[in-house]
Parts: structure tokens; sequence; C-alpha cells
């Protein structure tokens, strides 16, 4: 018993490298291209470049990192979610709203009522998403459909919150974000934040049963069933799972901007799936991780900073963003053809 | 003692179609059961019904004499029935290890059971990595680990090699010696008199009768499954079919396929397909017979060597350009063909659209026609005719054949097409087939049956490790004969593994 294991441990080691590469090759391929492009912003900005350029760029990627390990989740599961980017401008609403004492002179609550806001949001956020999954499962209507009409849901609600911008939120709670870094001023706290997040959200499902269910039922739906997953327990868990990272991503977008605007969230919902795609999970379901989402984030964002610095039209930058997703996902998908034939 | 597991009167029904009717089951303990019918007679509705993959309209299921809620797959496992399904239950998309933990399965324990196997497995392998033979064999191996009192095989063998069938033979002998039993699903009547103690047969939804594989042998059994008239008929057509074999006279070279190589399994093959044969192909699993289809069906451009077709040098960059030229593809994978979702009619129209009207709108008057024609020619069963994935399998592959009637093709490439398909139905592709040689169509025939190939075959050839290794007249084509040729004429017995 105890050689065998010891030889198919051994005889196992040697394939271990190449298994590793095509495995996360992708998101290795994807930290290469953000290296790169690090470089290029680096000598492409005027002034001397330095530790707060890492920590506004991490501030800028926190919501759409959030929004796009939602979203990630989701498409794992076999899903997709459309509604994302409304809930999280519900959330940043309801946070900029009661973070204050009164809309019209917005005097911010104390640190710790924002927080206790804080936590109720994200509650809200993964009730809000259990509901969606909910009324799919129930409904049996396709998850594009129902999330497209959550997404309206959530706007209207964000409006009736708030019809203009406006709110705002104590000091201490932006500060959350922005300005404070930890040990050392290269390590920003959104990076620390969003670490956190995915360490006690998925890491602790990810290799346990409830995570391996939401592979299963992305991979193959009856096949699941057959495995003995409970298989609408897991769809509604991965929407549920999604609503709260669109509560998180909510509220890293208020700490950021320190105001609340129902339309903030508007651009996540599409961003996110671009990221989740760039991040090499298949729309197909059952395939791929969250760092490389998170990763696919980062270099959105970046790209966008970099058309700033460069001074390009804004229009223009939205058209060279479309192209390079094309490019990345179409190289990858030329990889993997490649590898196939060889292997 | 109570039996194991005894089913009472259980129905079945999918919206108009009767999938069950009325079909009782009892399984004793200690004994291998046989689980027998035509297509579409009910028996994986029966079994997804046992196991709780779907839940009957009626009837009763008591197990060890009590009568559980099986409303899950999971419940009936904690009960002690384990299935081993047609279609591997293994998630492709993650390691085997995570499918192992994800149905809370013991891998130590699985692995045990493979070694008894004699096979081994690295469980860090993506499932979807693992070859089928393998896949379906870890999948037994599962069931097995959770020592289940009943284990449910439905058509575990279809697709095995000949080794790995004998193996599983083995496992159904073993759990008989133990005390636990066996509910075994085939179209293999050879395998069911040789490792069965008793037989129950479906007939249109319901039981028809439990006997005893060894006394009457097949000729019972077929009759059992096809009603008594409809076996007589069946069995004249047999003999009449055998007849007819014999006396086949050659035409015109159709397709002449020259030092054909591809990848590292089809190394050089070469052979004459005339207009009016049917030319059998046999070889062990994976000596090049599934590259040497791929080449000619267009799916995969071949190494080196020639392919021509009506003397014509075919370059077949993609099944569109085989199509064109006249080589067209039945495959053992009947969903691989076809569009499921669509009805029986676009399905045979489908490769036609090219033709029918390049631009312009189709001529659904002549389309139905030619359909209407195709099908009855072929009396496939259009009951359910919205929706091709709700045929049974041999409906199916009656489809896919009549798309080809309907388009007109030079040679018919027929890859394994009988594949889990019940015997009357299978007859009905001999006949077919044959009767379309009859009529002057060239057609190549692969089959892991070596039974099937002296019934339809005018010609049999053999591959063993990429190369023509012989050629038998059709009729003289018995399983001997043929397997002494399938190994590349070595007389030793132990190369099959």
């Amino acid at each position: 018993m105890s050689t065998t294991t010891a030889e198919s441990t051994t005889t196992a080691r040697g394939t271990d490298w190449g298994r590793l590469v095509r495995r996360h090759g992708w998101t290795v391929g994807l930290a290469v291209l953000f290296l790169v492009m690090c470089l290029y912003w680096r000598s492409a900005t005027i002034r001397p470049w330095g530790s707060f350029d890492v920590q506004s760029l991490c501030i800028d990627a926190l919501p759409l990192a959030f929004a796009a390990m939602g979203q990630a989740i989701v498409i794992i599961s076999g899903g997709i979610d459309l509604s994302i980017g409304s809930l999280m401008g519900l959330v940043n609403v309801l946070a900029a709203k009661y973070m204050v004492t009164d809309l019209t002179t917005v005097t911010p609550r104390s640190f710790q009522h924002a927080l206790v806001v804080a936590v109720l949001l994200i509650g809200f956020g993964f009730l809000a998403g259990a509901l969606t999954g909910l009324i799919i499962q129930v409904t049996k209507v396709a998850d594009i459909i129902v999330t497209l009409a959550m997404l309206f849901v959530w706007a209207g609600a964000a409006l009736a919150v708030l019809q203009v911008p406006g709110g705002g939120a104590p000091l201490e709670f932006s500060s959350l974000v922005t300005t404070d870094t930890v040990l050392t001023k290269w390590v920003p706290k959104p990076l620390v934040i969003l670490l956190l997040a995915y360490a006690l959200i998925w890491l602790t499902i990810r290799w346990r049963r409830p995570g391996l269910a939401l592979y299963a039922i992305g991979s193959n739906r009856p096949r699941a069933y057959l495995s003995g997953i409970n298989v609408p327990l897991t769809r509604v868990m991965s929407y549920a799972l999604s609503g709260t990272f669109a509560a998180l991503g909510g509220l890293a977008l208020t700490a950021a901007v320190a105001t609340g605007d129902p339309h903030a969230g508007d651009i996540y919902t599409l961003n996110s799936v671009a990221a989740v795609v760039l991040g090499g999970v298949s729309l197909l379901g059952g395939v791929g991780g969250l760092i490389g989402p998170i990763m696919g984030a980062f270099v959105l964002t970046l790209v966008k900073t970099i058309l700033v610095i460069k001074g390009v039209d804004q229009n223009w930058a939205q058209v060279i963003q479309g192209t390079i997703i094309v490019l990345v996902v179409m190289a990858g998908g030329l990889a993997i053809r490649q590898k196939g034939k060889g292997g | 003692m109570n039996a194991i597991l005894e089913a009472r009167e259980v129905a079945k029904r999918y919206g108009p179609v009767v999938a069950l009717r009325d079909a009782s089951l009892t399984v004793e303990p200690g004994e291998v059961h046989a689980l027998l019918g035509a297509n579409g007679a009910g028996k994986s509705t029966l079994v997804k019904a046992l196991t709780g993959v779907i839940r009957a309209d009626s009837g009763t299921v008591t197990v060890d004499g009590a009568q559980p809620k099986i409303g899950s797959p999971a419940q009936a496992a904690r009960i002690g029935l384990a299935p081993v399904f047609q279609d591997p239950a293994l998630l492709p998309d993650l390691t085997v290890a995570q499918n192992l933990h994800l149905t809370r399965t013991p891998a130590d324990r699985v692995h045990q059971r493979l070694r008894a196997m004699e096979l081994d497995l690295d469980f860090s392998e993506r499932a979807g990595d693992v070859p089928l033979p393998m896949l379906r064999m870890l999948d037994l191996a599962r069931a097995l680990s959770r020592d289940p009192k009943l284990l449910l095989l439905d058509e575990i063998t279809a697709a095995l090699p000949s080794d790995l069938s004998e193996r599983v033979f083995a496992v159904m002998r073993d759990q008989r010696e133990h005390g636990r039993s066996v509910l075994f699903i085939t179209h293999r009547l050879a395998e069911v008199i040789a490792t069965c103690d008793r037989a129950t047969v479906l007939r249109d939804g319901a039981d028809v009768g439990t006997l005893v594989p060894q006394e009457g042998g097949e000729e019972r059994i077929v009759e059992y499954m096809l009603g008594p008239e409809a076996a007589k008929a069946e069995a004249e057509a047999a003999e009449t079919d055998e007849q007819r074999v014999a006396v086949h006279e050659r035409g015109e070279p159709v397709v002449e396929v020259g030092k054909l190589a591809l990848g590292n399994r089809l190394l050089d093959v070469s052979f004459t397909l005339r207009s009016g044969e049917i030319l059998g192909v046999a070889a062990l699993e994976g000596q090049g017979q599934d590259d040497l289809f791929a080449a000619l069906s267009g799916q995969r451009s071949p190494d080196g060597g020639s392919i021509a077709v009506h003397g014509r040098q075919m370059r077949a960059r993609n099944p569109y350009d085989a199509i064109r030229a006249g080589l067209v593809l039945v495959p053992a994978d009947r969903v691989q063909a076809l569009l499921p979702q669509r009805s029986v009619g676009e399905n045979i129209a489908a490769p036609r659209y090219n033709r029918i009207s390049r631009w312009g709108p189709i001529n659904m008057r002549a389309e139905r026609r030619r359909v209407r024609r195709a099908v009855d020619e072929l009396q496939i069963d259009t009951r359910a005719q919205r929706q091709v994935r709700r045929l049974s399998g041999g409906n199916q592959q009656k489809v896919t054949i009549a798309r080809w009637l309907a388009q007109g093709f030079g040679a018919l490439l027929c890859f394994d097409p009988t594949r889990g398909i019940d015997v009357g139905t299978k007859r009905q592709v001999y006949a077919l087939l044959r009767s379309l040689g009859d009529e002057g169509a060239a057609i190549l025939f692969f089959s892991s049956e070596l039974a099937e190939f002296p019934l339809v075959c005018d010609r049999v050839i053999t591959i063993f490790g990429g190369r023509v290794t012989g050629e038998l007249p059709g009729p003289a084509a018995d399983e001997a004969s043929l397997l002494y040729a399938m190994h590349g004429l070595v007389s030793e017995d132990e190369q099959v593994a």
C-alpha cells in the first residue's frame, strides 16, 4: 500500500511542472502582460513614478476587482450575472445615504456607525444575490434574463434612494482604502482588503465540497446532480456570493469617492465580464479561478490609466480597450490550441 | 429472506411519450440479474427511477424489505444502490481526486478497487483528460467502493475493449460470491448468457417475463424482447439475409486508399472500396481505425498517403470537403452527428441545405417530400419527431443514415453504427446497409462487435498496429478467424491486453 503510494507520487512529480504550467499558464501569461504594462506605464509617466501611483491604481481597481470576483464565481458555476453593476450602485447610494446624518448638510456619522452600515450592506448584498439565484432556480428562466431584469430592479431602487449624486462617508471609512498603507508604502490597503476578502470568502470554500460543487454545476449539471450535489442550493449560493462581492464593490466605490451616485455602478457589469474573460475563465463554466479575473481587473484599470496619461481621446480609449480584450483572449485561445496539438 | 430490490408497477411518462407503463422487477441477494429489452423499452428509465435520478409517476420500490424514499441519487447511494450509467458521471473539469471528494468517496478505497482490477490511474489528472474506457472503470470502482447492496450497470460494456469487459464480468462474479447483487443492462446477449443468473425482459415499458438465460439461449430472449410474431419474422429475415450476403459482385472502385498515415496510430493502410460492396474493417481498440475514419470523413488531414474518390484525389480540409467529394460519416456517437434540439425533418435536410438552394429560400415542399421518403424507407418511429434528442438511440441512428440517403453520397462510412442499439433495430440496420449495397452503394463498415461482420460485409480487412494485416471474404469472417487476423497473425492469446 505505502510503496505504491510512494511510486505514484514519484511518477506524478515528473509531470507536475507541465501540468502546473498547463493549468495556470493563462494566469502566468496575464501576470507577464501586467508587468510589461507596468514598465510602460512607468516610462510614460512624466513626473517621478512612485508608490503613490501604485496606491492610486489599487484604489481605482478595487471596485472592479470585487465585481470581477463575483462575476467569476457565477460564470464558473455556469451562469452569468448582469445585475452586479446596478447592485453595486444600489449599495453605493445606500452607504452614502446612511453614513451621513443629513443629506443636505452631508455631515458624516461616526466611523463605528459607518462600519455597522457596511456590515449590514454586505449582508444585504448576500441576500439580494440569493434572491436573484432563487428566482432563477424557481422560475427556471435563463440566468441572463433574470439577472437582466434584476439590473433594472436594483437600478430603479438606487434612483429611489438617491435621485442625484450626494451623501458621503466618514473620513476614517474612506481612509480604509485611500490613504494608508500596510508595512511599507508599496503595499496599499486596497490590495490587503482584496486579498483578505479573497482568502476569507473564496479560499475557505474553494477546495472543499461547496467550492467544488460550484465548479461541478458549471462543468456539467446533470452529472453534478448524479454526483449527489444539491444543484439548486449551489446555484443560489453562487449568486449569493456574487451579491456579496457586489456589496463589497459598492462599499469600495463609496470609500474611494466618498459620495453616492445611483449610476456609479453602471459600467461595472460589462467590465466585470471583460475582466473575467481576460482572466481565463471559460464562459461555458467549470474552468478558471479568481486570481485571473482579479488580474484582469487590474489590467483593464491600468489600460485606462495609461490611456489617460497618454491623453488619448475618451472615445478612442474605449476602442483600444475593446481591442485589447479581444487580442488577449484570442492569443490565449491560440496558445491553448497549439498546446492541444503538441500533446 | 427478503429480496434486495423489488420494484412493483413502476410507471413514468414524459408528456405524451410513455417511457414506462408497468414495470416490475425482483432482484434476489447474491444474484446477477440482467435487464433486457429493445431500445425504448424503458430499461434506462427504470434504472433512473430506481436510483432517484428521476421520480416515477407511480409504483413502489422496496429495498431490503423497507420502502425508503428515493428522491435523489445521493439518497439512493445511502441505502446501498450504486449505479454506473452509460455516460460516466464524473465532472470533466475537476480532477479525479476532486470528483471523489465531491461524492464523499475515500480515494484510497477507489485505488484499492482499481488495483484489484489491475488498473492504475493518477488521481490528480483532470477527469476530462482520462480516456473514456478508463473513466468507466473508475466510475465502477467508485460505485464499488461504497460496497453497495445492489450495483446497477447500465450498458457499461458498450464501448469497452474486450479485456476491460472481462474485468467487469469478474467484478460481477465477485459481487455474487459476496452475497451482493448486480443489475446488468446490455445489448450483448452472449454476455447475458455467460454471466447472468436471471433476466427480466421489458417490452414497451412493461416487463414481459423473467427467465433463466442459459435455458433457451439467445433465441428465447429475442422472442421475449420482440414479441412472438416479430421474432419469427426477424429470424426468417436473418436467415435469408445470410444467404444473400454470399452472392454479390463488385463494381467500379469508389474509394481508393493508398498508404494512408495519420498520427502515431495509423501508419500504412491501403484498400479499395468498390460500388455495391460492403467492406468491413475489423480491429481491436486503438489500432488506428478512429484515425482512418477521421481522415476519410475530413475531420483530420492525413500526414501521408492518398484518398481517391471515383478516381479523383480528395484533399479534404474539413467534413464539408469530404461530403462534397461523396464521403459521408455515420458515427457511433449519434449525438455528435445530429442537431439534438431540432426536428427529425430538419436533421435529415440539414446536409442538403448547401445543395437545395445555395442562397435563396429553401423549397420546403421538396424538402418535406424527400424527408418523408427517407423516414418511410427506414421505418423511423417519428412519434417524438419535434426534437431528435427525444428519440431512442436506434431511431436516432436511423436519422443519421436517412440524412445521407436524402442527400446522396459516394461512399457511406459507418463507424460502429450499432453501438448501444437493441437487437431488433440492429437487424434493421444490417438489412438497410445490405439493401443499400445491393443498390450499388459503397459502404465502409467498422464495428466493435465481431459477430456483425459476417452478417453485413462482403469482405473484411483487419487492421493491427496501423497496418492492414489480413483480408477475409465476408461469410468466412467468423469471430475466430477475425480475432486471429486482428492480432496481426500473432497466435498467442495473451496479446489481447
